[in-house]
């Protein structure tokens, strides 16, 4: 057998149905092959949203998804992809063709030291030598993608790897010497941490990304319910808890809700699930740690320590330790009723913010339009961001009801991550609608992904808020740099309805609060993905700000 | 602070890259490394040491841990590790007179000594990197003109208490 053939039979038995990507010279064994299986191929216009669309499946599916390239540019155009899904420890497989062994260190045409460039943004990567090596590889690809901390795997073939033919064995299971993805979390440590919960006057919850990978909703609302506390959120742990949940405070951080920021800071313990602690969330890190007791569950060692230090940490599948934690309070019959001082200032600090915080009083206030659009959307729509204001206020003002529905490129911040993931979103869950919440700066980075969207016939809805400028570089210009606007005016250019119609998409402008609700019926019962043009300030900043560098005390509100 | 690291590794293409490229990622410094295959071929040992206070080296045995193809990380103890460094020094006289000279004070160190001339000497001296700076420090008034130095290698004393 050939290791095309061999390649394809191991992602066919690792339950691949889907691969985004762009042949090429180098892969083009590959293809064959693939043309062959019954894998169905998704052909992206720039790899680097094959990656996003893999990883836009693989957040969804919590299964790694799949993409391929050619040789040489080919996969260096994957990198931002594969980097965004490190970031944010998402499950990938990125599959790229090389120049023949033989041709491997002679500068040949299309070859690019993938292996090499790759390095700092994969969890691991694998160059098959000969083609009997690339059942293995496979199995050991999906297993270090989707266990432990999640992440990327590459798999760099040379051709005449992909075309020779060997005697094939593909193993069941496979195991890793240094490779130990789970560790059975501390009894005693949750033991513990529970004890430090009880004493605590101001307890907290802050959830992080970590809860939405390891799908920890249920176990995340017990804990909180039973203790009755409040519930925070990192970014990417925003709608690990239900937004409209009485305990709910929204995220903190840099743009986190006021209620949120406030309380954090006031809070004397904190059960930290899932996160690591980026300066994004936590700010100023020496702040953020002075007088909190912080308890620490993380599947990652490494993240002990890190930017803050626990006074417990239990390292593990967040999930199973939130189990355990969840069976001794019920053994020890701990079921708060009462309404603590603690509990009651939450609840007045949070009426206040909702009541009080000022917003955009203009009829396409990033609030009102983002509140609208929570309104149409049903609360099983998956959404996605791009990455700017439009994320941010998304952040503030659209409530993620359903655990698991939001999607975000929050630790690398990469502009046009959010559409091709929504296909990625769109390809997982066929029946869900899905919504990329966008600016138009970042949509127009991966915007030619209209054509998959079409072509393919996966509708997504891509929600533009239109401030025809890069708003949030424009925003720090205003507040940082005394109003000297330099390379932020996109002017307009070009035109996203027609960008839209020019695709065979469906392109509406919607102009009053009104014509939004309507536009996003319309999408939703629509066959093709449809382009919502919404015109906002300009002038709009995205408040409240910890500014970088600041402690989370330190936020700027609205005046 | 000095730490001396231990670390078993998968013996094979691109491991030491990986080791490198991490120090280089997460701005740690090496501050020597040594490497070679150990009794089992399957597994390459690398000597490392570096300079940070407790959590940073705390922090760098977690990253390396974490690499998949590091299959164990040991901290080693200073006081419970035998440790040296081999280093090689060219040494030029410019009379006859400082070669006896030189070798006294490579004899004094239970230095090897090679191919000596009439008007240099090279000294071998394997030794705790104190001792390595103490002779550095003797023989600063000839002129050193060549120097190669092996960087620290470590075994912890007495028997393996491995599961």
């Amino acid at each position: 057998m050939s290791g095309s053939k061999a390649l394809m039979d191991a992602l066919e038995r690792e339950d691949a149905k889907t691969v985004f990507g762009i042949p090429g010279g180098a892969n083009l064994p590959m293809y064959d092959e693939l043309f062959k299986s019954n894998i169905r191929h998704i052909l992206v216009r720039h790899e680097q949203s094959a990656a996003h669309m893999a990883d836009g499946f693989g957040r969804v599916s919590r299964r790694p998804g799949v993409c391929f390239a050619t040789s040489g540019p080919g996969a260096t155009n994957l990198i931002t992809g594969i980097a965004t899904a490190h970031a944010d420890s998402s499950p990938m497989i990125a599959v790229t063709g090389q120049v023949p062994i033989s041709m491997i260190g002679k500068d040949a045409f299309q070859e690019s030291d993938i292996i090499g460039i790759s390095n700092p943004v994969v969890k691991y990567a694998f160059q098959p030598k000969t083609p009997s090596e690339v059942p293995e590889v496979v199995k050991k690809a999906f297993y270090i993608s989707s266990t432990g901390r999640p992440g990327p795997v590459l798999i760099d073939v040379p051709k005449d790897v992909q075309q020779n033919e060997e005697e094939m064995n593909f193993p069941d299971v496979v195991k890793i010497r240094g490779y130990h993805p789970w560790t059975d979390p501390d009894i005693t440590q949750i033991q513990r941490a529970i004890e430090i919960l009880l004493k605590a006057e101001r307890p907290i919850i802050l959830a992080g990304g970590g809860v939405i990978i390891s799908g920890a909703f249920a176990e995340l609302q017990t804990i909180a319910e039973l203790l009755m506390i409040p519930v925070v959120t990192t970014f990417k742990g925003k709608g690990s808890f239900p937004e409209n949940h009485i305990l709910s405070l929204g995220p903190i951080g840099m743009h986190g809700h006021a209620e949120a920021n406030k309380m954090m800071v006031e809070a004397d313990c904190v059960l930290a699930i899932g996160t690591r602690f980026s300066d994004r969330s936590v700010g100023k890190f020496e702040d953020f740690e002075k007088n909190l007791s912080i308890i620490h569950m993380d599947v990652d060692p490494a993240e002990i320590g890190k930017n803050q230090t626990a006074s417990v940490a239990v390292v593990g599948d967040v999930q199973a330790s939130l189990r355990i934690m969840v069976k001794m309070m019920i053994q020890k019959a701990i079921k708060k009723t009462e309404k603590t001082k603690w509990m009651k200032r939450v609840e007045e600090t949070k009426e206040y913010w909702q009541k009080n915080l000022k917003i955009h009083q203009g009829d396409l206030g990033a609030a009102k339009v983002l509140r609208k659009l929570r309104e149409v959307l049903p609360h099983k729509a998956i959404t996605t961001t791009e990455v700017g204001q439009h994320q941010m206020w998304t952040s503030l003002f659209y409530n993620v009801i359903q655990p698991g529905t939001f999607f975000s490129s929050t630790g690398l911040g990469t502009m046009g991550w959010g559409f091709p993931a929504a296909i990625g979103a769109k390809v997982a869950k066929p029946d869900v609608p899905v919504v990329d919440i966008a600016g138009e700066g970042s949509f127009n980075m991966t915007e030619n992904s209209l054509a998959v969207s079409v072509l393919e016939n996966i509708p997504v809805i891509v929600f533009v808020m239109n401030n025809q400028s890069l708003g949030m570089v424009a925003q720090w210009q205003r507040t940082f740099y005394d109003r000297r606007m330099i390379g932020i005016d996109l002017k307009g250019c070009p035109d996203y309805v027609k960008i839209a119609e020019a695709y065979g998409a469906q392109g509406i402008r919607a102009e009053s609060l009104d014509e939004i609700g309507k536009a996003v019926k319309i999408a939703l019962k629509s066959d093709v993905a449809t382009v919502i043009d919404i015109p906002i300030d300009p002038e709009e900043d995205v408040l409240p700000f910890v500014a970088p560098g600041t402690a989370l005390k330190d936020m700027v509100l609205p005046s | 602070m000095w730490a001396i690291l231990s670390v078993l590794v998968e013996n094979k293409p691109g491991v030491l890259f990986k080791i490198t490229n991490l120090f280089r990622s997460k701005n740690f410094n090496i501050d020597s490394i040594s490497v070679g295959v150990t009794e089992n071929p399957e597994f390459s040992k690398m000597t490392i040491t570096t300079i940070g206070d407790e959590k940073r080296v705390a922090q760098i045995i977690k990253q390396l841990d974490k690499l998949i193809d590091t299959v164990e990380v040991k901290r080693l103890d200073e006081k419970m590790t035998v440790y040296r460094e081999l280093v090689l020094m060219k040494i030029k006289a410019s009379k006859p007179s400082e070669i006896t000279e030189i070798m006294n004070l490579a004899n004094a160190f239970e230095c090897k000594i090679h191919d000596v001339r009439q008007s240099s000497i090279i000294v071998e001296i394997t030794a705790t990197p104190d001792k390595i700076d103490a002779f550095t420090d003797m023989v600063k008034n000839y002129k050193i003109t060549d120097i190669a130095r092996t960087g620290i290698t470590a075994l912890a004393r007495g028997v393996n208490h491995e599961s």
